[in-house]
């Protein structure tokens, strides 16, 4: 199991440039699903048949934050834009990469306050001497990923990209030996982290009667953090709400129903910030019921984001529980 | 048509009337099949087989709208898309008659030093058309009524420049440079788009309709080429040629069609420029979200002091930005998918 979220934390991806990690989270589906195809905006649909259910997207993006080069300097610095919510005291000092390869370090202007330190004072330095030898590699457009490796601390792991490629790696070990009558319809969305853009599509053009995102959620837990409900080691969060949706009520109550039923690790999760793909899935067409089964995650959108494998795993099982469940609510 | 005349209709977002007129006229005379929607679109077509690509620029402009009228006869106003810092002191004519106003600022004499100082809200000032009471300026203004700056159009140099509006009456003209052409193997859908000054409300609309599988929006985009700016702030350079757009905040336009837009220019040496910014929104947008979605890029000219009384162009930069265009939906022609 944790060799899957490696693999996926490990591919480069940040929105707008999903090919690498769409190539990988392919792979690894292919074997659980009857078809596949990517749509106009990139989103991996992968669809195993069902028999009569109900049309089912389980969704989890597969887009990663990251920096975009805006300009080329005539030294060979590398101005940037963020993707995503992105801040300047996790990235000063921190190396990135590139989807061909080329390693980068993040620096910044001089200032004199730490208060001062914005987005725009830092550049990426790729170790080029002038424009000439930047451009040779990196174009202008060009998007890059935070390079951290994965790291196994026992229950415990860390890596970049945990938000969202650790629910993709659920959704695939969902996926393993699942039997429903329901359509499932697993979306591998792009562009989440700009916009939830990629899921309004591919809910435009499957159509479903449910949708349920898998996306992880920040912590409570950690010395002196903000206040939220959720904890490390409390099992699948299940959402009632973010700024993007208020889950659907009687789907939430489903939720938790089935999780006691089944005796699934189960905490409830209000986020006061940020917002899910399930939100725009929500808003599609004439509106669909939709909800969030959420892992939790410290450090959520810091190049170190950290969750326990017991919390994957109880959402692995609530999600798999739903899927073999009747969905009516 | 000329850039002169398109630039200078007034069509504050809302409000595109007079210059959907007159590129329904253009485009009767030229010919072209079109239609209107609900939201007051344009979309002209061309071509009967091929992929659906989308080419869209928007007719509405920043402007001013009459949300009161004081007992003294002084207008009070919204501002769509024009920050309060650049309103003083500009002369603007108002409705379908043309009413002409000023917006007034205290004299010297009479500014707190603090006041000289600061920018005074959009709230705090007001147009003043000459009338002594409500009544007298009820009889030529109402609330609702728009209103656009009184800005000539000129040519301050040989193939550089000034007008009003020229974000996106430039956009329009390079539809119009597009549907001149013959297309075949494309259905080209042109749209002149409105509302995309207050949320790209228009393009929402057309691109839903026309289902595209491909989509690009012409622009008239930022430039700050200008004395004291730090090069890392430009964005894009006057006269450097077409600008292509790599992410804004509402796009990443998709990376083969970047691609092809750039190798294009470099084979047929067309002057280019990448759009060195991230900030701002358009069309594209609302064009990628359209339905199951569709690849998007956007394709500018640059014009510096967009989102204010006036703006500044390079008849290079527009000619760059239509020779790219045009082969880029010839590449289309010839097979290029994103």
């Amino acid at each position: 199991m944790k060799d899957l979220v490696r693999k996926v934390t490990e591919a480069f991806g940040p929105s707008g440039a999903e090919d690498a990690v769409r190539e990988v989270i392919r792979k690894e589906v292919q074997p659980y699903v009857d078809e596949i195809r990517v749509d106009a905006l990139g989103n991996l649909i992968a669809h195993k048949k069902g028999n009569g259910g109900k049309k089912v997207i389980l969704d989890g993006h597969m887009d990663e934050i990251g920096l975009m080069v805006t300009r080329i300097d005539d030294d060979g610095f590398l101005r940037f834009g963020t993707i995503g919510g992105v801040n300047p005291f996790t990235s000063l000092a921190q190396r990135v990469y590139f989807g061909n390869g080329t390693v980068g370090v993040i620096g910044s202007e001089r200032v004199d306050e730490p208060k001062d330190l914005k987005m725009e004072k830092l550049f990426i330095d790729i170790g080029a001497k002038d424009r000439k030898e930047a451009e040779a590699k990196v174009r202008v457009g060009d998007s890059c990923a935070f390079l951290q490796p994965f790291v196994d601390m026992g229950d415990r792991i860390v890596a970049k990209a945990m938000d969202d490629r650790v629910a993709c790696a659920a959704i695939i070990e969902t996926l393993k030996g699942l039997t429903t009558n329901h359509d499932i319809y697993a979306v591998f969305a792009t562009q989440e982290e700009v916009g939830l853009r990629g899921a309004r599509a591919a809910a435009f053009g499957i159509e479903p009667d449910v949708g349920i995102a898998l996306d992880v959620t920040p912590t409570g837990d950690t010395p002196k953090g903000r206040s939220a409900n959720v904890s490390l080691g409390k099992g699948a969060a299940i959402k009632v709400m973010d700024r993007s949706i208020i889950c659907h009520p009687a789907l939430k109550n489903y939720m938790v129903k089935i999780a006691e039923e089944k005796g699934i690790k189960h905490q409830l999760e209000v986020l006061e910030m940020g917002g899910t793909d399930a939100g725009a899935i929500q808003m599609t067409r004439a509106g669909i019921p939709a909800g969030v089964i959420s892992i939790p995650c410290r450090y959520v959108h810091s190049p170190c984001e950290m969750v326990d494998m017991n919390d994957y795993e109880n959402c692995v099982k609530l999600t798999k529980a739903l899927c073999e469940s009747p969905l009516t609510f | 048509m000329e850039l002169r005349e398109l630039a200078t209709l007034p069509g504050v977002a809302g409000n595109e009337k007079e210059v959907r007129d007159a590129i329904m006229k253009e485009l009767a005379t030229m010919g072209v099949q079109f239609e209107t929607d609900v939201l007051g679109n344009v979309v002209a077509r061309k071509g009967n087989t091929g992929p659906k690509v989308l080419v869209d620029a928007h007719m509405d402009e920043v402007g001013l709208m009459i949300v009161y009228i004081e007992k003294n006869g002084f207008l009070r106003f919204a501002a769509v898309g024009v920050p309060a810092s650049v309103l003083l002191s500009k002369r603007v004519y108002i409705g379908k008659d043309k009413v002409p106003g000023v917006i007034g600022a205290k004299a010297i004499h009479l500014q707190q030093p603090k006041e000289r100082e600061t920018v005074i809200p959009v709230d705090q000032i007001f147009i003043d058309t000459g009338a002594k009471s409500k009544e007298e300026a009820e009889k030529k203004v109402k609330v609702g009524d728009y209103a656009v700056f009184d800005t000539e159009y000129e040519e301050l140099s040989p193939g550089v420049v000034k007008s009003k509006a020229l974000d996106d009456r430039v956009g329009c003209m390079l539809l119009f440079e597009v549907l001149k052409e013959e297309w075949e193997g494309i259905r080209l859908h042109a749209v002149f788009a409105t509302q995309e000054e207050i949320g790209t409300r228009g393009a929402r609309i057309s691109s839903y309709r026309v289902g595209p599988d491909m989509g690009i929006a012409l622009e008239g985009t930022i430039c700050a080429d200008i004395p004291l700016a730090d090069k890392d702030s430009y964005a894009t350079r006057l006269g450097g040629g077409a600008v292509v757009s790599v992410m804004d905040r509402s796009s990443i336009p998709n990376r083969s069609m970047v691609d092809q837009l750039v190798k294009l220019a470099r084979d047929n040496s067309i002057p280019f420029q990448f759009r060195e910014a991230t900030s701002g929104g358009n069309d594209a947008g609302a064009i990628q979200a359209a339905r199951a979605g569709c690849p998007v890029a956007s394709l500018s000219v640059p014009c510096r002091y967009i989102h204010t009384p006036f703006a500044v162009m390079s008849q290079n930069d527009f000619d760059a930005a239509k020779a790219l265009l045009i082969a880029f939906l010839k590449s289309v022609e010839g097979g290029f998918r994103p």
